[in-house]
């Protein structure tokens, strides 16, 4: 397939069904080595389940998924951490099991990269949600994926914590990692989503930058196309039926 | 997998509460179980009023009278008696609960008794105080006097038999008999039949027919007589028992109250360790994170399973240490403990495991492993006769499911020298290992929830 070499990630006509709802109806998409990928749509849109299948969590019924050297890091939207561990603990043995040839060294680095090395020793439950999110984030590093997938990363942030996670994620793109993230922040996804994709329903609605998607509601709707992105965005997705 | 084992290790000595259990709940049981077999049965407290008057005696026929003194000491050495003036303050130490029940002996019991042999028979009675507001303290206090009277009425028995016997003897072979103090000599048939016989040549042909009859009576007398001896012995306890036992032989109570023990411990710590372990990883989100290529869902099962082994085995050998302190154990045969501890381990650490992957956090697979496990742990130590047959089949299939009394067989014919084999416990044990395994396996495929 032409541009499947340069592709970090690329789907092909995923479907996946629950039952007689079909959660995702044939998702092509294709993602370059070092973008920003923001995925956004409605509830039950489909944006977890895409994750999930990129993430190899999830099979789905039809399609296949490619990646480039088939390492893709996953950060699920809930922290998976042990919370009876301390930060060091919960990087150790994940990097124990990543199959580092020298853990404490990934450890050493991760705690730098996350700013968390004071904190070491401090058993995760007593961190704040930021702090988790971070480390949660460190053990989808210690892969050292190509691609990597963050399921709502920011949720139940506040601002300032928000700022140093998006922060830490400019960092890693600007490395080369790719990254694909879902949101319902949809400011959040114009701010840092080189690329949006939309999904409603299952469907892929749009695929492109945020600049646009603007210029493809302002045929339909001009108000709305120049107001903040969020009042365009639910323009967007009201003149195509959803 | 060694490095998720050391995990779980590190998560069990940050939960204090926890890992106090895993030692505090063998150290209790060993203390318990220690403590109830190195003892003798506690005697019940039985208030004890005697108003027989000193010096009365129980007639036993022939004039002899039997001593009712030494009927306090025989009572007391099965009771903690607890001696009262009064038949008011017998009642009220059993109202207050401070004795099970009051034992009175009224005044004229050894009259009534020794009204037996009369005319006039009446019956004697013992006064007896329950307060039976517990059904199962009431239960009890009957068991332990209808056991006191049962003993009573047999030891009277015994003694009146013993004296009609020797009456009978006195009738068949004579001797000095006392009547009033004075000592009566009787002849016996014996010694009439001899004398008859030794009289009746001198007695004309024509009259020896009736004399003949009165020989031949004597001789006769004499004779059944000597046989009513043995059966009025008999009389005083007609049915003896004769106790023979259809199964394999059982080990003794100690044995057995020890092995209830140590797979009680291993149950409760193995079920709830492995099921809550195993929930924990769905609950801190970490399954899919950890079976995404890292681990793969049958070495996380073995994981857990080995984790529960491992843990059981521990906690279960440090019970046995405990109980060591109040009761020898056969060390020697530890090689067959630990086959037995190992087994039955992994058997409910697999059922642990299938518990598990049911529940979404640890505390409704806590309390789903305590309402599995307690149930079927009381089920298992029903012993067969003490229901219907066919509620017994039941509960038979029932237990055969769970590792509970595969596991107690096991433990038991392991502590046990003289007990039954343990190869049919342990294979029982593999089978259900590997179907809990394929349960649990099963389950994991479902785990995942995004």
């Amino acid at each position: 397939m032409a541009g499947a070499a340069a592709a970090a990630l690329e789907t092909r006509k995923l479907v996946k069904r629950y039952g007689e709802r079909e959660a995702l109806r044939g998702i092509d998409l294709s993602v370059e080595p070092g973008e920003l990928l923001a995925v956004i749509g409605p509830n039950g849109a489909g944006k977890t389940t895409l994750l999930s299948i990129l993430a190899g969590i999830v099979k789905p019924d039809e399609g296949e998924v490619v990646s480039a050297n088939g390492n893709v890091g996953w950060v699920p939207q809930q922290a998976a951490l042990y919370r009876r561990l301390t930060v060091e603990e919960n990087l150790l043995l994940f990097a124990r099991l990543e199959g580092h040839e020298e853990p404490r060294a990934s450890v050493k680095e991760m705690l730098e990269l996350t700013g968390l090395r004071e904190r070491r020793g401090e058993v995760v439950a007593r961190l704040s949600g930021g702090n988790q999110q971070r480390i949660n984030i460190a053990i989808g590093l210690l892969a050292r994926p190509a691609v990597l997938l963050l399921d709502e990363p920011s949720v139940g942030l506040d601002p300032r914590q928000r700022a140093r996670l998006w922060d830490f994620v400019l960092a890693l793109a600007e490395r080369g990692t790719t990254v694909v993230f879902t949101t319902h922040d949809i400011q959040e996804a114009e701010r840092y989503g080189r690329r949006l994709l939309v999904l409603a329903d299952g469907e892929r609605l749009f695929d492109g930058a945020a600049a646009e998607l603007r210029e493809a509601l302002r045929g339909e709707a001009p108000e709305a196309a120049d107001g903040d992105f969020e009042t365009a965005f639910v323009a967007f997705l009201q003149h195509r039926g959803h | 997998m060694r490095w998720l084992l050391l995990k779980d290790l590190q998560i069990l000595r940050r939960s204090p509460l926890q890992a106090a259990l895993l030692i505090a709940y063998p150290v209790l049981i060993a203390l318990l179980v220690g403590f109830a077999i190195s003892r003798e049965p506690g005697k019940p407290s039985v208030a004890f009023l005697n108003e027989v008057p000193e010096g009365a005696r129980i007639a036993a026929g022939g004039g002899t009278k039997l001593p009712s003194v030494g009927v306090e000491d025989r009572i007391c050495a099965r009771v903690e008696c607890v001696p009262v003036a009064s038949r008011a303050a017998a009642e009220r130490k059993v109202r207050s609960g401070e004795v099970l029940a009051a034992l009175i002996l009224p005044a004229d019991l050894i009259d009534r008794l020794n009204s037996l042999s009369t005319l006039n028979p009446q019956t004697p009675e013992v006064e007896v105080l329950v307060n039976e507001e517990d059904p199962l303290k009431a239960q009890v206090v009957d068991d332990r006097i209808e056991s006191l009277l049962g003993q009573a009425n047999l030891l009277i028995a015994k003694r009146i038999a013993a004296e009609g016997g020797r009456y009978l003897s006195l009738v068949v072979d004579g001797g000095s008999f006392d009547v009033l103090g004075a000592p009566v000599e009787i002849l016996g048939l014996r010694a009439v039949a001899k004398i008859l016989r030794e009289l009746r040549p001198a007695v004309p042909p024509s009259q020896r027919a009736p004399l003949d009859r009165v020989i031949r009576f004597a001789t006769l007398a004499r004779d059944n007589l000597d046989v009513a001896s043995p059966l009025i012995d008999r009389l005083a306890q007609p049915i003896v028992i004769d106790k023979q036992s259809v199964s394999a032989p059982t080990p003794p109570l100690e044995v057995f109250a020890i092995a209830v023990a140590a797979t009680l411990t291993l149950t409760f710590v193995i079920l709830l360790l492995v099921a809550g372990s195993l929930a924990l990883e769905r609950e801190e989100n970490t399954f899919p994170r950890l079976t995404r290529g890292l681990v793969s869902r049958s070495a996380l099962l073995g994981e857990k399973v080995g984790l529960g082994i491992a843990v059981g085995l521990v906690v279960t050998l440090l019970m046995l240490a405990g109980v060591q302190l109040f009761v020898p154990l056969a060390w020697e045969r530890i090689g067959l403990w630990l086959v037995a501890i190992l087994l039955g381990g992994a058997a409910l650490a697999a059922a642990g495991a299938a518990l598990g992957s049911t529940a979404r956090d640890v505390r409704a697979v806590s309390l789903l492993a305590f309402m599995v496990s307690l149930p079927i742990a009381l089920l298992s130590l029903v012993p067969s006769g003490a229901v219907g047959a066919g509620l017994y089949d039941a509960i038979r299939a029932v237990t055969a499911l769970f590792p509970f009394k595969p596991t107690l067989q096991a433990m038991t014919a392991a502590l046990d020298p003289a007990g039954p084999g343990i190869g049919r416990p342990l294979l029982h044990l593999a089978g259900l290992t590997v179907a809990y395994g394929l349960i649990a396996r099963l389950a994991l495929r479902r785990f995942s929830t995004v």
